[in-house]
């Protein structure tokens, strides 16, 4: 009876698996979060559409995902503390975790077998094994008197199973060695400055520089010198003398860098700033439309796009980045929250929340090249992320 | 406790009524309105207003905090937080509006 039963479940498996699952890669593949939904849109950028959703992924406001090395699974941060792997083959949630209450977004490890996961309550970082998400660390963010905890922000990848991240209210700067996964060493930068809200690494993983609320200028680490400790770089970087209110902080995941200039949203102003990289100094501005909330460089750096927070967040535009001029403004539609570029960077897909669309846009030529009907959509992640540092 | 079980009677009388709201906000900019909050509060308060980097704004969590106070740091902010103020955006009745369901728990999106 109990074999027959086994063998009825093995071929309804196999026949389940059979109709489902086409043979094919994963690398022009990636997901598109409906926020209020819970859900997960699969989506093909080779043909442009959609090839399935995955449901049941809890508060997805915020949410942020990370790829496995081979691209097939996609590690999504939840606001609700859930960290839920899914498979974008089989189209299913792999495995799922309530790791915290309440989670601003994650990281994996330079060998893909860590998965960090930053969070604001419990103010810490939780790393799991990216097989099996079984927790292997629980990194208290305490600070002061050892009493409080800190909100995470800012978690990044680095070289050698290392993981940097920020905490908002104590003004730090830790980076966690996972060697051995289960007796992490952290090293503690204090005194970085006021209210890190969010950081990012160079393309090369070098670099983390973490964008502070509470003054001006960026907080740097070089991770290849950590001996060297943070120094402030930027000194006008920030809200400036006459600050305008901030309706959306800006994100620095993605800073945009363009040969050995780097493009970054000005905090408060209207205006993307050029940042020299060999110097760390200001080396010009670019007036737009509001406050940048991503600015993002096309993989071949030639073209920067932007978008913004209210009561601009119906545009984006592009800036070249040989002439520094804005080129284009286009309307993607209501509430543009994100932009994610093919891995060679021939279209853009940019998610428009209020009018529940995302746009396919070609980059030479800015035609619309498709649109998918998605729900509230929000954050875009293609699978070239699980290749590069900082995604 | 004894507080939330003297709220919920109110509560369930609210949501049976299809909330017909007495304060000076006309029908269409209430739903402008729970958009805004969940939306766009909610990115940094959380979508289900549970916090983020910015503190929770669940009835529970709120407290006794005075509607004065909610309709004050609306408008004006709260200096030295990322907290902005949205006065451009929200006119007297809207915050006064937005403060009052907060404290009663926030309507979802329709």
């Amino acid at each position: 009876m109990r074999a027959n039963a086994a063998v009825i479940a093995a071929v309804l498996l196999f026949s389940a698996g059979c109709a489902q699952v086409e043979l094919r890669g994963s690398g022009d593949l990636g997901v598109i979060v409906e926020r209020s939904a819970g859900r997960l849109q699969v989506v093909d950028t080779t043909r442009q559409a959609s090839i399935g959703a995955i449901a049941g992924l809890g508060d997805l406001s915020h949410a942020s995902v990370v790829y496995s090395r081979d691209g097939r699974y996609a590690y999504v941060f939840g606001r609700d503390g859930g960290l839920t792997k899914v498979d974008l083959l089989r189209l299913r949630i792999e495995r799922r975790v309530v790791q915290s209450g309440n989670s601003i977004g994650g990281a994996i490890s330079q060998d893909g077998k860590l998965v960090a996961a930053a969070n604001y309550t419990p103010g810490g970082v939780r790393v799991f094994d990216a097989d099996t998400l079984e927790m292997l660390a629980d990194i208290p963010a305490t600070y002061g008197d050892g009493g409080q905890r800190a909100k995470v922000v800012g978690i990044e990848d680095a070289a050698g199973s290392r993981f940097a991240f920020s905490l908002f209210e104590a003004g730090e700067i830790w980076v966690a060695d996972l060697s051995v996964p289960r007796a992490p060493k952290i090293q503690k930068f204090r005194d970085i400055g006021r209210q890190p809200y969010d950081a990012l690494v160079t393309l090369d993983g070098r670099y983390y520089l973490a964008g502070l609320f509470g003054e001006d200028g960026v907080a740097m680490l070089d991770l290849w010198h950590p001996e060297r400790g943070v120094r402030r770089v930027l000194p006008g970087y920030g809200k400036g003398e006459q600050p305008l209110p901030v309706f959306k902080m800006p994100h620095l995941e993605g800073w945009a860098m363009a040969g050995h200039l780097a493009f970054l949203p000005a905090v408060g102003r209207h205006e993307v700033l050029v940042v020299d990289t060999l110097t760390w100094r200001e080396a010009g501005r670019i007036a737009v439309a509001g406050q940048p909330v991503f600015v993002m460089a096309q993989p071949d750096g030639r073209q920067i796009w932007v978008n913004f927070a209210l009561p601009d967040n119906d545009k984006v535009q592009v800036i070249d980045t040989e002439t520094r001029q804005v080129t284009r403004t286009l309307s993607p539609g209501r509430a543009v929250l994100h932009m994610e570029f093919t891995a060679r960077g021939e279209s853009v897909w940019i998610s428009a929340r209020d009018d529940n669309r995302v746009t396919v846009y070609d980059t030479a030529t800015f035609e619309r090249k498709a649109e998918l009907a998605v729900e509230q959509p929000s954050g875009i992640f293609f699978t070239v992320r699980a290749l590069r540092f900082g995604f | 406790m004894r507080r939330a079980s003297v709220l919920w009677p109110g509560l369930a009388l609210a949501c049976a009524l299809a909330p017909a709201y007495a304060d000076g906000v006309a029908p269409a900019r209430e739903a402008e309105l729970v958009r805004l909050v969940r939306q766009d509060c909610g990115s940094c308060h959380g979508l289900t207003l549970k916090g983020g980097l910015g503190p929770p704004l669940a009835a529970a969590a709120l407290g006794d905090k005075p509607a004065a106070y909610l309709k004050y740091t609306i408008l004006y902010g709260r200096p030295g937080t990322p907290m902005p103020p949205w006065r451009a955006y929200l006119t007297e009745a809207d915050a006064e509006w937005i403060a009052a369901r907060l404290l009663e728990g926030f309507p979802d999106a329709r």
